[in-house]
């Protein structure tokens, strides 16, 4: 890899607040797959074909069940009484740890793909070590998640290479999604204090273990896809940090508006 | 009558099934596939006003369960598509007619979806006005439709279920919540009852339907049947039908209902309801956006059989 130009996010100067790096670690998973179903969300009745919108809608849905047991799970670790829709619902943009790859718009069919095989290859290696969590309800939940990862990453990987190596079209579409896409992938792998506090603590793995095998991964797919890995050195974090791009407080406005303007009520 | 007219006839009055591959009737044939197909848009059209609700569903509970039944609405599209394609078309073609405008799609899809609790009222009243006249259809002369039918009716009882627990839900809520429900129950409280289709006297394909067995109880009736089956459960949550006729009838044993805005039904089938457009147009969108990437799974599937070929 050439030298990386990482921007990594948060202000000069001001300490990120730590609250219980166990929570936080939870709550950081549960994130990614709360944004990721809200994406897939959005494509439902503007899938390709209906098998698609059956398929996007399913992911979505593993997606997020994933996201609530692991916020209800990390509600309980904080034992403030808040429940897995006060942690969905009422926390704002900077308090969101989600990676910054997986909030990113749906663009186009090819976009999303792209999107997917890049957060599909990390998912699957991370449940993968998580399911030897030492905290037992994590393992769990990352154990379960594998299975719906696995189909996933089939799912990604199966269109990339049917789109890559399709039309000259549905190439070019691809190729562009790639490159659009790529500055958002070593944030996954990037640890920070909760990672390490987390890896100290037999919680999970080191993020930075988790690259190699993704990036084998991935090339593979986009070899046989006939496209071309990126070389762009621009590298974008700080979604862990809660410094978000742009588009995460629209997405949150649409995710929890109802549940604000009606605070407290049962559904 | 010929010898095949004879044979048809007689499975139609013994009570079995057509199957795919038996002699029909032309009629019998057309009716099916624009019946069935028509259905069929119906479920995928119906994705967009609940699709409407998903990214803003009020709890992480409300929107799987929200999910997982549009899902299974598309599920249902796909699966009646392929009861379409044993009488003789391809889904494209038919979809295409759709997106022409020569076929149509139930006109309750074409009124919008404009508070949380019409999440509610579609599974209620629209799902349930699906149902009564979908059970009918389980009785349906054309045995892949009416298998279909057996299947769909299952996972609508649960569609019906949970939107009526919505409702329960904002009932015993504030009361901000409960007139959320009462408003979008007074918005869909009478294009349900249009759903049934116009009065038996004004019903052009029904009496060749119930003579074929494809239909087997009238508008009417299953518009009565609905509303006596719905007035009680209305009852239970509280909330009131836009109805001043509405009152039980202890001669007929039924309730009796207010006089439909006619004027309004054949509007809307006629493409002046307040989503046609708008429904149309998305789905036609979502098809032209996909060509592309339809294309590109052709043309790879095409390479990848060429590689096996040379192989």
């Amino acid at each position: 890899m050439t030298e990386s130009a990482i921007f990594s996010g948060g202000p000069q100067g001001m300490p990120i607040p730590t609250p219980d790096p166990h929570f936080a670690y939870v709550l950081r998973h549960a994130d990614d797959n709360l944004v990721a179903a809200q994406r897939y969300g959005e494509w439902i009745s503007y899938g390709p074909e209906l098998e698609e919108d059956i398929a996007l809608g399913n992911i979505g849905l593993d997606h997020l069940g994933q996201a609530r047991s692991l916020l209800a799970h990390a509600a309980s670790l904080e034992g403030r009484g808040r429940t897995e829709n006060d942690l969905a619902m009422m926390r704002d943009e900077r308090d969101f740890t989600n990676l910054l790859l997986i909030e990113q718009p749906n663009g186009d069919f090819a976009h999303t793909m792209a999107r997917a095989l890049f957060f599909d290859a990390y998912q699957v290696g991370l449940w993968q070590a998580l399911s030897d969590s030492t905290d037992a309800t994590l393992a769990g939940i990352a154990a379960k998640a594998l299975k719906e990862a696995r189909y996933h990453l089939r799912h990604s990987s199966g269109w990339l290479v049917r789109l890559g190596d399709g039309t000259e079209e549905s190439h070019e579409r691809s190729q562009r999604a790639v490159d659009a896409l790529w500055p958002y992938t070593s944030e996954p792998f990037q640890p920070d204090a909760v990672d390490l506090a987390a890896a100290e603590a037999g919680l999970g793995p080191d993020p930075s273990s988790l690259e190699s095998e993704w990036r084998s991964r991935v090339s593979a797919v986009l070899g046989e896809a006939t496209l071309d890995v990126p070389t762009d050195p621009y590298r974008r974090h700080g979604g862990r940090s809660g410094f978000h791009s742009e588009h995460l407080g629209h997405l949150l406005t649409e995710l929890q508006w109802v549940a604000r303007r009606y605070p407290g009520l049962k559904w | 009558m010929t010898s095949h007219e004879e044979r048809f006839q007689a499975l139609i009055d013994s009570e079995e099934k057509i199957e795919s591959t038996d002699w029909m009737p032309d009629g019998y044939r057309a009716t099916l596939i624009r019946q069935i197909a028509q259905h069929a848009h119906s479920e995928v059209i119906g994705m967009q006003p609940e699709g409407n609700w998903i990214t803003r569903a009020p709890s992480l509970d409300r929107k799987a369960i929200l999910m997982a039944k549009v899902q299974d609405e598309a599920g249902h599209g796909l699966y009646l598509y392929s009861a379409t394609e044993t009488l003789g078309v391809t889904r494209d073609e038919v979809v295409e007619l759709l997106h022409q405008g020569k076929h149509k799609y139930s006109s309750i899809f074409n009124y919008p979806t404009l508070s949380w609790a019409d999440m509610g009222t579609i599974g209620w009243l629209v799902d349930g006005a699906a149902i009564t006249n979908q059970v009918m259809l389980t009785r349906c002369s054309y045995g892949p439709y009416s298998r279909a039918m057996v299947r769909i009716c299952k996972e609508e009882s649960f569609h019906q279920r949970q939107g009526y627990e919505i409702l329960l839900a904002l009932c015993r809520g504030t009361d901000e919540q409960k007139a959320m429900a009462q408003d979008s129950v007074n918005r869909w409280w009478w294009p349900s009852l249009m759903m049934f289709g116009p009065h038996d006297s004004a019903s052009t394909h029904s009496e060749q339907s119930m003579n074929w067995k494809i239909k087997r109880v009238s508008n009417d009736d299953l518009r009565q049947q609905f509303v006596d089956m719905t007035v009680p459960q209305a009852d239970y949550l509280g909330l009131t039908l836009p109805d001043p006729d509405l009152q039980w009838n202890e001669e007929r044993g039924h309730y009796d209902f207010g006089s439909i805005d006619w004027d309004e039904f054949w509007q809307v089938v006629k493409g002046n309801g307040p989503m046609n457009r708008e429904r149309l147009s998305h789905k036609i969108k979502a098809w032209d956006d996909g060509a592309w990437v339809r294309e590109a799974a052709a043309a790879h599937a095409a390479k990848q059989a060429r590689k096996k070929e040379v192989a």
